[in-house]
């Protein structure tokens, strides 16, 4: 390794094979090779998608899917002991009475803070509270765009039918008519907010085409799609003193042996817990992409581990679709600091191919992603045709530049800035050289199972966002993970404010769930010391923890 | 069959090792030595400073948020030893280097403005009633320096001066709101703020609402589309695997 020569961020070697690319481009440049049949689309899913792949996943003992097939890292979470032990935890006089509760500060929590707030419930009578910052989410890691059937000759029945081919069929479809026809809803919504979406000259959408789309839908904020969306939001969340807690993540739901009537909150810097009360309760806690399943490195915010969907489980919220992940095609690969952060969809939307170590295009750029991501994973481990980086990791080249030699000179710069940054800071220019990827952990497909209106089979509990299910079956496809939160938060809350207005009173407070949820777990046989939810992800050296004493 | 697709995933896992469950020791080749809050520790060489800071044993509360650039949670001020220059990161997005001494700053007390964003117009006086002390501004520069987005701070805070809003919301439109810039600042400006409260009033204000989605809306309430769907809704999959496969592919 001290060897290798570095030129423009990559090693020698590498650089050689670069030149292979380069080589190829002109001959590329209005070459795409062919979408695939149905037939070679299921042909390459069970030879090389990480949820065909044998091993990796098993049942779910216990509990309203009991039977299912979920990854077996998310399994180990719902066979795990509640953090605190509901036999000996005092629950004291709430210090939050609220109407509402809404449990995760992303974009479906903070849009269901707002809708709930413009349908009547009054800022005071509302808590948000965070585990990390208020916006500490996936959703402020979108880059690609949000999609919205807005065009002359598009249509929310032809984005109806793009979504659930891509999710093979087996979304729920009431949510998903729900999803396409607020969406045009919800562009207005966030323009009226001052979202800046990025526009043609005459005033219109740009709008890009996207993996498993039919139409030109994908609206974009640079290469700042989430982040430029959930400022905003934020911003407007603040100027209506709406209250929020950070670094207070809820631990436990609270319930009067059925409904859920408020949470244990945990204040992460000082342990101590704080009782809420409220009416409603919308959880909006997002995914699971730092349980690295099956051992891939994800895309996902170091808080994204799956306390939502324990939480609701434990209250016996139903889930669905647990049994699929989404690794998104294109992670980085290289360098090794960045290794598994995501490159948007939209790259390939804009022209960029992916290539061969001998430099063919050798995919369709646009299947839906669990197509294009095992055809990613056969290029590399059934035919050969990887590039090795140095640490040993195969990928497969992504040719950026030939986005500028499509598009003209300097549309990268100005439409990846985001991506164009990364790179160059570390020594790599995306406007010449093409990028090593491969497919990283990205979604959690399923989720717990909704109503259109965020409702679930618990009473008192709403779910919109990532932690929720259905809505992409079993794989979502770009444009629709900010939609979906956008969508189901407002519908949450206007649902939670309609079913305020019935003057609901507070419920007991009791730990009389965790004390069922034990005894499931007993009479399923299961023995274990494991702890949910887990909170965050521990990467401290390993060499460390060997040496540590606990002592407080 | 079984097997290899097994050995597919293990090869996998095994070549993502060092990013997911760490890295063995055995396996490091070069260390390099970094100080944190005045602490030396000897860790890998390679890492970023959030992974390098993990390896040494920190556990993240504070100070870590998307890992990936666009969040501002990792903010970081350093010196290199041998310099006396401070300088800014973010530690999820810049290889730790030896000799690093690194400070973290995961808060920034900035000052915000509550408003009614339907109460204003995109002008200088909107601007100045709502942060008058953006005329305080020394043009020192110190602003863009500190910002690890490389955006031109000072530059869009004089736009802002001459009431220029289009252009401070162009700007400023990367901004991930780490808030380098008032930690720095020698006029105690909140300039990432000020480009929050701009950018809203060029979305709100200066950019109106396409027709062609003001249309749409227009049809999805008069039911439009509404029975279209329905029978979707309940039609079986073959016949839905039909329209799907049948779809023609718009070309940009």
């Amino acid at each position: 390794m001290a060897e290798l020569k570095f030129i423009g961020g990559y090693p020698e070697y590498m650089r050689q094979l670069i030149e292979v690319v380069n080589k190829t481009r002109p001959q590329r440049k209005d070459y795409t090779p062919k979408p695939m049949s149905m037939e070679e689309r299921e042909e390459v899913l069970k030879l090389c998608h990480p949820d065909f792949a044998p091993g990796g996943k098993r049942q779910i003992m216990f509990g309203p899917n009991a039977g299912d097939l979920a990854p077996n890292e998310v399994v180990d979470l719902l066979e795990a002991h509640p953090l605190i032990n509901p036999d000996e935890f005092v629950i004291t006089a709430p210090d939050f009475s609220v109407d509402l509760l809404i449990i995760g500060g992303g974009l479906a929590g903070t849009a269901a803070a707002l809708l709930a707030n413009d349908n009547g419930v009054k800022a005071e009578d509302i808590l948000l509270v965070n585990k990390l910052r208020h916006g500490d989410s996936n959703s402020m890691m979108a880059e690609g765009g949000t999609q919205a059937a807005d065009r002359e000759n598009d249509s929310p029945v032809i984005h109806y039918i793009d979504t659930i081919g891509g999710g093979h069929f087996a979304n729920k479809p009431e949510v998903v008519e729900a999803l396409v026809n607020d969406a045009p809803f919800v562009m207005e919504w966030l323009c009226k907010l001052g979202v800046i979406f990025d526009r043609n000259p005459d005033g219109s959408f740009v709008e890009k085409a996207f993996g498993g789309g039919s139409r030109l839908r994908m609206h974009a904020c640079r290469d700042y799609t989430g982040l430029e969306e959930l400022r905003v939001l934020r911003d407007e969340f603040r100027c209506r003193n709406i209250p929020c807690l950070e670094f207070y993540p809820a631990i436990e739901f609270l319930t009067d042996g059925n409904r859920v009537t408020g949470a244990i909150l945990y204040n992460l810097e000082t342990g101590e817990y704080k009782i809420v009360q409220a009416k409603a309760v919308i959880l909006a806690t997002g995914g699971f992409g730092r349980l690295h399943i099956r051992g891939f490195p994800t895309t996902n915010h170091y808080g994204a581990t799956a306390d939502g969907i324990v939480l609701a489980y434990r209250v016996g919220a139903k889930l669905r679709d647990t049994d699929t992940v989404q690794y998104h095609p294109t992670g980085a690969a290289y360098p090794q600091q960045i290794i598994g952060l995501l490159l948007t969809e939209k790259l390939r939307g804009m022209g960029a191919q992916p290539l061969n170590i001998d430099g063919e295009a050798f995919v369709y750029p646009l299947e839906p992603r669990d197509v294009e991501a095992a055809s990613f994973i056969r290029e590399c481990y059934v035919r050969e045709k990887g590039i090795v980086t140095p640490t040993g990791m195969r990928g497969v080249w992504l040719d950026i530049p030939l986005i500028d030699v499509r598009n003209g000179p300097g549309t990268i710069e100005k439409s990846f800035p985001g991506m164009f940054r990364m790179f160059k800071r570390f020594d790599i220019d995306i406007r010449k050289d093409p990028v090593l990827v491969f497919p990283t952990l990205h979604y959690q497909n399923g989720g717990v199972e909704t109503d259109p209106w965020g409702r679930t089979n618990v009473e008192g509990l709403w779910v919109a966002g990532e932690v929720s299910g259905g809505v992409h079956g079993k794989n979502r496809l770009m444009g629709n993970s900010t939609l979906d939160c956008l969508v189901f938060g407002r519908r949450a809350g206007i649902s939670t404010a309609q079913y305020l207005k019935t003057n609901p009173s507070f419920g007991k407070l009791t730990l009389e769930h965790l004390k069922k949820y034990k005894k499931m777990m007993e009479e399923a046989g299961i023995k274990t010391k494991r702890k949910a939810p887990i909170l965050f992800p521990d990467y401290r050296g390993k060499a460390v923890l060997a040496r540590k004493i606990d002592i407080f | 069959m079984a097997d290899e697709k097994k050995n597919i995933m293990d090869e996998i896992a095994e070549a993502n090792k060092s990013v997911v469950t760490g890295i063995d020791e055995k396996d490091i080749l070069h260390w390099i030595h970094i100080s944190i809050l005045g602490k030396k520790y000897r860790v890998p060489a390679g890492l970023t400073i959030m992974q390098a800071m993990e390896f040494a044993g920190y556990r993240f509360i504070r100070s870590c948020g998307c890992r990936a650039g666009f969040c501002g949670a990792c903010t970081t001020v350093y010196r290199i030893e041998g310099d006396y220059r401070l300088k800014t990161a973010l530690a999820c997005q810049t290889r730790a280097e030896d000799g690093m001494y690194l400070v973290q700053i995961p808060f920034t007390p900035a000052q915000r403005a509550n408003y009614d964003i339907e109460q204003l117009s995109p002008s200088i006086e909107s601007l100045l009633r709502i942060y008058p002390e953006i005329l305080k501004c020394l043009g020192c520069n110190t602003c863009t320096k500190a910002c690890p987005q490389e955006i031109d701070v000072m530059e869009y805070i004089a736009c802002g001066k001459r009431g220029d809003i289009e252009k401070m919301a162009e700007i400023s439109f990367d901004c991930i709101q780490c808030g380098l810039c008032a930690i720095r600042c020698p006029a105690e400006l909140a300039q990432y703020n000020y480009a929050q409260f701009a950018r809203r009033l060029h979305g709100k204000y200066q950019l109106s609402i396409p027709e062609h989605l003001q249309k749409r809306i227009e049809e999805i309430r008069q039911g439009k589309f509404e029975s279209e769907l329905k029978r979707l809704m309940s039609a079986p999959v073959e016949e839905l695997r039909k329209i799907y496969t049948s779809r023609v592919i718009e070309k940009e």
